[in-house]
């Protein structure tokens, strides 16, 4: 899918120039500590709609751009 | 060549019965290969495969179909040499011809360190039991006299390659009617056009599904689904250690020469194999932006041909015909994830990524057995979902990028 990232500093650039970052984010619900390492590192919502993503303009302003993706429409939100 | 009499293909349709001893969510290769073995090794029947669409719709219609073995881990190696046995006799058990065709899969590497890596996968292969050998560049021109072994001068010559002659591709299509039409013989149902919107929970444990057709209770409930495996455990309380990616490939209009391998490279992610209507069949890597679309880009085209063109120059003359995208479910460690889940009477088999249609056969030949003894066969204990709980990473990422 061609997506166009809208980076703050430089306007809408095409994804190629990024590098995407994951924002985990662990449940309230899982209270025990070893359990909320292992989910921080393994586990993902992997949500079907709206999502908080890191983008890094790595052939750009070298900047990091947070943003809400819609993961099957892919609009920014 | 097809040396079965063809006929039309028989599906026996069933009306929904409120209660099912298993359920397998999602009619694709994998729900359908275990409701097939189930009721032809284990006898068990009362089962209902539930689709979205229609069968085969989803991933299992949108791969690139390539059968390999030749993967970085024993376990992996030992796991998908099952499956191409198994495909191997797949059409002769079903009576269905699947175009399954034996091509060979050329792997080639552009450095050094590509070559000590194929070197590797070859004696590790043949150890483990897949049929694999390491070819010079000049080995590699013998077979494939089209091939540019400079890369068209692009830095990044041909080094070497490894070889696994018993790589194959097959038609996706037959491949899910044969196995349909196995399991509705014996008795499985497979309701098309039902979507799954819930599960039934009894405390800790799973009842049955929530469907938009009305209820099903069932002993066992069975997730196969690719691309949403992580919204049906999601209903279930699970959290699974999986990211969903597009992933897309296209063909050309026909190149009237055979082109009789699967050709690829390990360090320029492309491959490409000619289909029975003399295609040329071109795939990547999968999107690095997480994502549900089955869009498709032009950016893929461009940047995928580039890498071929450099290696086989006839491409050039030919024209694109059809582009299309599925969805990918990436593991942490690029190993599909089979087996019991902390929930009772929920199982599940995902983590698919791009290696799922290669596994059809012995993933559902070893969740079958899983279900009928409810015991973890040996061939696919590794790949439980606790193994990150218990740090036993099955890392392959580097022999399952592309196909």
């Amino acid at each position: 899918m061609a997506l166009f990232v809208p980076c703050e500093n430089c306007g809408s650039r095409p994804v190629e120039e990024f590098v995407y970052g994951e924002i985990p984010q662990v449940p309230e619900q899982i209270t025990d500590p070893d359990s909320r390492d292992l989910d921080r590192v393994y586990m993902r919502t992997n949500p079907t709609g709206p999502a908080a993503e890191a983008w890094f303009h790595a052939f750009g302003c070298r900047r990091w751009t947070y943003l809400v993706r819609d993961r099957t429409t892919y609009e920014w939100l | 060549m097809n040396e079965f009499v063809e006929r039309t293909i028989r599906l026996t349709w069933r009306e929904p019965k409120p209660s099912y001893d298993v359920v397998i969510i999602g009619g694709g290769g994998h729900g359908l290969s275990i409701a097939y073995h189930l009721a032809k090794r284990h006898g068990i029947t009362d089962v209902a495969v539930l689709e979205r669409g229609y069968i085969g719709s989803g991933n299992t219609g949108r791969n690139t179909t390539v059968i390999r073995a030749n993967y970085g881990i024993p376990e992996s190696i030992r796991f998908y040499q099952r499956s191409l046995e198994l495909y191997q006799q797949l059409e002769e058990e079903t009576g269905r011809w699947m175009m399954h065709s034996e091509k060979g899969l050329i792997w080639m590497v552009h450095s050094e360190a590509g070559v000590r890596g194929e070197k590797r996968r070859a004696l590790l292969n043949t150890a483990a039991g897949a049929e694999t050998v390491f070819l010079t560049p000049e080995e590699i021109a013998e077979l494939v006299p089209q091939i540019d072994l400079t890369g068209g001068g692009n830095g990044y010559p041909v080094m070497g390659a490894s070889y696994h002659p018993r790589a194959a591709t097959a038609r996706h299509d037959r491949v899910v009617w044969a196995l349909a039409e196995g399991a509705m013989e014996a008795g499985v149902s497979v309701h098309q056009r039902t979507t799954v919107t819930g599960l039934v929970m009894e405390g800790d444990r799973v009842a049955g599904v929530e469907t938009d057709r009305g209820r099903f209770s069932a002993g066992v409930v069975v997730s196969a689904v690719g691309g949403f495996a992580s919204t049906i455990a999601a209903m279930a309380g699970l959290r699974l250690p999986i990211v969903t990616h597009p992933l897309q490939a296209y063909v050309t209009n026909h190149y009237e020469q055979s082109f009789p391998y699967i050709l690829g490279s390990v360090e320029i992610p492309f491959y490409l194999s000619q289909t029975a209507r003399g295609e040329m069949l071109i795939g990547a890597e999968y999107e690095r932006a997480p994502g549900y679309s089955w869009d498709t880009s032009f950016d893929l085209l461009a940047s995928c041909s580039a890498k071929a063109v450099a290696y086989l120059p006839f491409l050039a003359n030919l024209r694109i015909l059809r582009q299309w995208a599925g969805v990918c479910d990436i593991s942490p460690d690029a190993s599909p994830i089979m087996g019991f889940t902390p929930v009772e009477n929920f199982l599940i088999t995902t983590g698919w990524g791009t290696w799922g249609f290669k596994a059809i056969p012995a993933g559902g030949e070893q969740m079958a057995e899983l279900i009928a003894t409810w015991r973890t066969p040996e061939l696919i204990a590794p790949f439980s979902l606790d193994r990150f709980e218990k740090d036993r990473i099955m890392a392959d990422a580097g022999s399952a990028g592309t196909h």
